[in-house]
């Protein structure tokens, strides 16, 4: 061939570098971040806390060491007593194991309010950003009435409605619980999901695939998808504190978790009755609640920076 | 034979469009209606023909992407028809043009959004080869392997990912990826553009290899007038969605016949200090009036020199002047084309530039 251009020289240093993926170079930068490895080992241990906690806890949640209970004048145990590591409660309940509950609530609640919102916000933004015109029109202005309506109504009024039902029962009734805040929460990542759709179907290089005659079906799977998994992987992470502290709120004011399942929340709302006498029985869950919510913000936040397309390949 | 993937043969154009015209709904309050019109492209007709490479310039914003993409239905035209090797494009069902999209092609002009950031650059410049199931396995690779190196890049980095690239190495991607279904006719939406000055002549030269090589098509589409004038054999001037000037570029570059070509000309330096001297430069005067209202009558009018100079006339602000022949091989739509080609703006006067024309 009579074409070939002498390449610039940059090539010959690329051609001794290994190849970086972009999920490569995003894991690289996102190791760089230290409160980001910082949080993602909490977020680790946390789920390990959450799947293992019924093994790890020395107590069962729920039983009572009523001897030690006794022997301390009916009082709660304070921490670094014998067999109690944080103490208990005013039932002699141990603190640690409570914990540990809470930590499985926590993470179940997290879980399930994001799969909640994946399911409804992903399709739905993306039916909107694809299709745009009228179905758009219809879905945002759907997204925008749910947005409107107070949270915590819309909570309490599906608590309300389907408490007698299977769903109400489920798991104490913090299935429907979860479900409600998911419903709930959905909205910002249907927006989220629909500007990048909107944006990406705009994309040059979604054009330049029309142009070669992929179909739409193939553009979505091969180009739009993949290109929107970032953004959409930073808001579930950083969606799931919100979630925590929304069931942590509920659980505080009495809606949420019951007796004798410890949520952190409850287990701050139990506290405060002791908070002058015995203030690790606030300290403490307040404490795992703060590391939860503030490792999972870290690891989003980090995550926004390694997996923002723009940053890509930078040191 | 196929009548979609195969040449009818060397009669007519190659590509043609007719009155064309995109506009693009303005949408406006709560309910998203329509407000008005964005007149993109207003009634453009062009014809390329086979081998051809046709310029086309014009101010940001007066239609030249979006003429370029409704010529190879990549817009949908609101009017007017575009023809592709004598088929009407608006004709053809969906699957027929997926497959005539093996024969054309366009380069974009941002390398960086150009090339999707999740995809391996083998991948990229295989999907067109996949998509028209034109090799598999490892003829596929072979065939990835032998565009990269036809455009002057290493084969062994089919296996990076875009971001490892400069901004010359991924236009170069993006022209592998064009070349892959082995087109006739490339959109090249002004290629060098966003490139580094020092490798804007690299991708041009390639540009202009690969023409020759592969018999293609162009239609070219940039800001720089001298670029363009370097690959055109004709070359077209846009101003707010209307074709104002087209003709052989030899002819356009030395008589211009339209007023905004003579103002874009004006503002291109010319090396030679003895035409610089003789020469008039004009500086278009406020802002391009917006493609939803434009002006009536000539829509240049609102900034015409020539308009000032000859006291305003009425028919520039009542007729909307047509395209017109001017010359041999030459268009223009200018009610005053006469008087603007014997002007001294932009270029010097026909009297003066006689003698340096002759060689
Ligand atoms: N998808 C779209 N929707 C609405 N308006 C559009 C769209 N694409 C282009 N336009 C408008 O149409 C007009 C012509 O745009 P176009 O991109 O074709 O101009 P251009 O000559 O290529 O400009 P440039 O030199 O800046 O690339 C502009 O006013 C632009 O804002
Ligand atoms: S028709 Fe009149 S306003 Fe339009 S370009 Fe010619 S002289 Fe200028
Ligand atoms: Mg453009």
């Amino acid at each position: 061939m009579t074409t070939q251009v002498p390449a610039p020289a940059v090539v010959d240093v690329l051609a001794a570098r290994p190849v970086v993926t972009p999920r490569r170079d995003a894991l690289r930068r996102l190791r760089r971040n230290r409160l980001a490895v910082v949080g993602a080992i909490v977020v680790v241990v946390l789920l390990a806390m959450a799947v293992l906690g019924p093994a790890l806890a020395p107590w069962h949640y729920r039983v009572q060491d009523l001897e030690a209970l006794r022997a301390n004048g009916n009082r709660p145990l304070p921490p670094l007593s014998p067999d109690h590591l944080l103490g208990t409660d005013q039932l002699g309940r141990d603190l640690f194991s409570r914990l540990l509950d809470g930590a499985q609530i926590s993470v179940t609640v997290a879980v399930v309010v994001q799969v909640v919102v994946l399911l409804i916000g992903v399709p739905v933004g993306a039916a909107a950003g694809w299709f745009g015109g009228r179905t758009d029109n219809l879905l945002m202005r759907f997204t925008d009435v749910v947005y409107a309506f107070p949270d915590l109504l819309f909570i309490i009024l599906l608590g309300v409605a389907f408490r007698e039902t299977a769903i109400g029962e489920a798991m104490n009734g913090l299935l429907l619980i979860f479900l409600a805040i998911g419903l709930t929460g959905w909205v910002t990542m249907a927006r989220l999901v629909r500007g990048q759709v909107l944006s990406l179907k705009e994309s040059e290089f979604v054009e330049a695939a029309r142009a070669i005659g992929v179909s739409d079906f193939r553009i979505v799977v091969r180009h739009i998808l993949p290109n929107a998994i970032g953004p959409v992987i930073v808001a579930v992470t950083l969606g799931i504190p919100s979630a925590i502290l929304a069931e942590a709120t509920l659980s505080f004011i009495g809606i949420g978790v019951q007796s004798p399942r410890a949520s952190w929340g409850s287990l701050i709302d139990d506290g405060t009755r002791w908070m002058q006498s015995e203030p690790h029985l606030v300290v403490f869950p307040a404490l795992a609640l703060a590391i939860a919510l503030m490792s999972f913000t870290f690891l989003g936040d980090g995550l926004r920076d390694a997996l923002d397309p723009k940053l890509r390949g930078r040191q | 034979m196929d009548p979609v993937t195969h040449p009818a043969g060397a009669a007519g154009p190659l590509v043609e469009a007719d009155g064309l015209m995109v506009h693009f709904p303005i949408l406006g309050g709560i309910l998203q209606r329509r407000r008005g019109s964005v007149r993109a492209v207003d009634g453009v007709s062009l014809s390329i023909q086979r081998g051809e490479t046709v310029g086309l310039v014009g101010e940001s914003g007066c239609g030249k992407s979006t003429l370029g993409r409704a010529m190879i239905k990549l817009r949908e035209p609101t009017g007017g028809s575009a023809r592709f090797d004598g088929r009407d494009l608006a004709r053809l069902s969906a699957r027929e043009l997926r497959r005539l999209r093996r024969r054309m092609q366009i380069i974009f002009q941002d390398p960086y959004g150009s090339l999707d950031p999740r995809m391996s650059v083998g991948d990229i410049v295989a999907e067109p080869i996949q998509t028209h199931r034109l090799a598999s396995g490892r003829a596929k690779h072979e065939r990835v392997r032998e565009l990269l190196r036809l455009v002057g890049l290493d084969p062994v980095f089919a296996a990076r990912y875009p971001h490892e690239f400069s901004g010359g190495q991924r236009q170069r991607i993006g022209v592998a990826r064009a070349l892959a279904v082995e087109p006739e006719f490339i959109v090249c939406d002004e290629p060098i553009s966003a490139l580094d000055v020092s490798i804007q002549g690299q991708v041009l030269n390639l540009l202009i290899d690969l023409r020759r090589e592969l018999g293609l098509t162009y239609l070219f589409i940039a800001h720089d007038l001298a670029v363009v004038r370097h690959v055109s054999d004709r070359v077209g001037v846009m101003y707010l969605g209307r074709l104002v000037e087209i003709g052989a570029s030899r002819r356009v570059y030395a008589l211009p016949a339209h007023p905004d070509t003579r103002a874009l000309l004006s503002a291109v330096p010319v090396a030679d200090p003895a035409v610089e001297r003789r020469r008039r430069r004009v500086i278009l005067a406020g802002d391009v009036p917006s493609p939803a209202n434009p002006p009536p009558g000539c829509r240049f009018h609102t900034r015409c020199w020539l308009y000032e100079r000859l006291g305003r006339p009425e028919n520039c602000r009542t007729v909307e002047p047509e395209l017109r022949p001017v010359g041999a091989d030459q268009r223009a739509a200018c009610h005053y084309a006469e008087a603007a080609l014997t002007s001294d703006v932009g270029v010097v006067r026909p009297a003066d530039a006689a003698p340096r024309d002759a060689h």
